[in-house]
């Protein structure tokens, strides 16, 4: 090889490192630019799956006890009340008060449901069986262990418990499938016992108006199970399964 | 030379640890699968004489216990700082509460004794086919006290609805409940004795792991992955094996064996 074709050599390969350093910060940021796109895309389609629950300001704001951990590393839950506008309509006052446990306590240490996970779906039977559908990530980020999937059932059902009384058993599903477990060891197969007592004001069929009146025991006529509401016939199977006290 | 390096692999493979360990125990024939357990039987008497596989059954009451390692395989359970991890755990805790037991004069038979993750209905299957055993279930938290130990039962089941006297392989545990208290609360005592903190008295949990199993049976849980060093979760090992044989021999005197696996207590 002659000295020409040598210079010539080392000439393109410095223009090659030369455009490779040039090129090589700009194809970083258009794959990082490419990544955050995504990650708002998703989180988008995430907060269109899940539509706000409207609050109406002619909610009366009542005082809601909510349950989350008492201390950060005891064991036991313990009530929080805070006032909140709340619907008189079971459907929509327990997507509020699950929404609000969702939301989680102001030191987030203290909270038993992962900070990413969303309730998806809520709705109730004319016999008092709920059905709550949470996404995925409260399988997934939940730390695992009996104790913690524990605390994470019982905040819901005593949150349930406390403000919605026509509730009376939930069934929970994640992304809308029935799950053997939460996170390898609490039981989800069945329904959970949330109040024993039948609530006095029968379960009312939710509204969409907004115009949200509060129930009445005289309203004895056939409920008709409209939006927010499901027929038992039309219920995810296996809700007959026997019910647990968590 | 090849030949002396094929002989000698030959030999390894025969003499492999899961044919020497004397630990190695495979579930007793006759495991049920998920539907309906054996027959219940009459209250179970202690001395009977006839076995339904054909053998001599053992005299006297409990002897055996099943003892679940958590998790394994591809689910490695609670994940603690440094990669640790429950099902590597908890297999090294049924180390030393199998060689407790074993003190005490029972038999033991483990659910898993490497990495592999048998499933629920497995494990449960492990227990019910063996005749009036108890079942104990080794887990690690995520969370909670460090240095703490809790016993759960299996919340309320609802009563047995067959008529044929069956018990529903989904409800196995529901004629065992008051049994499981018992021992629960007994092994609890003892773990409150060496672990401060924990509770007086076994809590009561939907533990699916539970729900299947049709004898005595209770989860105990440590915590927790989240102390810095594997070590202090080492050194609570001893105390809990040695809680679960004493909870394990005291239970002995108030459990009526049945005659045949998986019948009613």
């Amino acid at each position: 090889m002659t000295s020409r074709w040598k210079i010539i050599l080392i000439g393109g390969l410095v223009f090659l490192v030369l455009a490779a350093a040039i090129y090589f910060p700009i194809l970083r940021r258009r794959v990082k630019r490419a990544a955050r796109l995504q990650q708002q895309s998703e989180e988008q389609a995430r907060r269109e799956l899940t539509q706000p629950i409207a609050v109406n300001p002619g909610d009366p704001r009542v005082k809601t006890k909510l349950f989350w951990v008492s201390d950060a590393i005891d064991s036991t839950l313990a009530p929080v009340t805070v006032e909140l506008p709340l619907s008189n309509d079971p459907v929509l006052r327990s997507k509020q008060v699950l929404n609000t446990l969702l939301a989680g306590p102001v030191d987030a240490e203290l909270r038993t449901l992962p900070p990413d996970a969303l309730l998806l779906a809520f709705y109730l039977l004319p016999d008092g069986t709920a059905i709550a559908d949470f996404s995925e990530a409260l399988a997934t980020s939940i730390p695992s262990g009996i104790v913690s999937e524990q605390l994470a059932v019982n905040s819901i059902t005593r949150t349930l418990e406390a403000n919605v009384p026509q509730v009376q058993r939930l069934k929970i599903l994640i992304h809308g499938q029935e799950v053997e477990t939460l996170a390898g060891h609490l039981d989800l197969t069945g329904t959970f016992v949330v109040n024993t007592q039948p609530a006095l004001a029968p379960v009312k069929p939710a509204s969409t108006s907004g115009t949200d009146k509060p129930a009445t025991p005289a309203a004895d006529k056939p409920i008709a199970p409209i939006s927010g509401t499901v027929a038992p016939d039309q219920a995810p199977n296996k809700l007959a399964q026997p019910e647990r006290k968590p | 030379m090849i030949g002396l390096l094929s002989v000698a692999l030959l030999t390894a493979v025969m003499v492999s640890p899961s044919h020497s360990s004397s630990q190695t125990q495979q579930p007793a024939t006759g495991a049920t699968g998920p539907g309906k357990l054996a027959a219940a039987s009459p209250q179970g008497v202690p001395g009977s004489v006839a076995s339904v596989f054909g053998g001599q059954v053992q005299q006297g009451g409990l002897n055996i216990v099943v003892l679940d390692p958590a998790h394994g395989g591809t689910d490695p359970g609670a994940r603690g700082t440094g990669g640790m991890r429950e099902s590597e755990i908890v297999l090294d805790f049924a180390t030393q509460v199998r060689r407790a037991l074993e003190l005490q004069g029972f038999q033991v038979v483990q659910t898993r004794q490497g990495n592999e993750n048998p499933s629920f209905d497995d494990r449960s299957a492990t227990a019910n086919a063996q005749r009036g055993p108890v079942f104990v279930t080794l887990h690690i938290s995520s969370t909670g006290l460090p240095g703490t130990a809790r016993v759960y039962v299996n919340s309320d089941l609802p009563p047995l609805a067959d008529a044929n006297g069956l018990i529903p392989w989904d409800r196995a545990q529901a004629p065992f409940l008051g049994l499981s208290r018992t021992f629960g609360d007994l092994v609890q005592g003892f773990l409150t004795q060496r672990f401060k903190g924990s509770p007086d008295t076994a809590q009561t949990a939907s533990v699916r792991q539970l729900r299947t199993t049709a004898a005595p049976a209770i989860a105990v849980e440590i915590s927790s992955v989240t102390v810095e060093d594997r070590a202090d979760l080492d050194r609570m090992a001893p105390g809990v094996a040695d809680a679960i044989a004493r909870g394990a021999a005291a239970f002995k005197p108030s459990y009526v064996v049945p005659n045949t696996p998986g019948a009613m207590p």
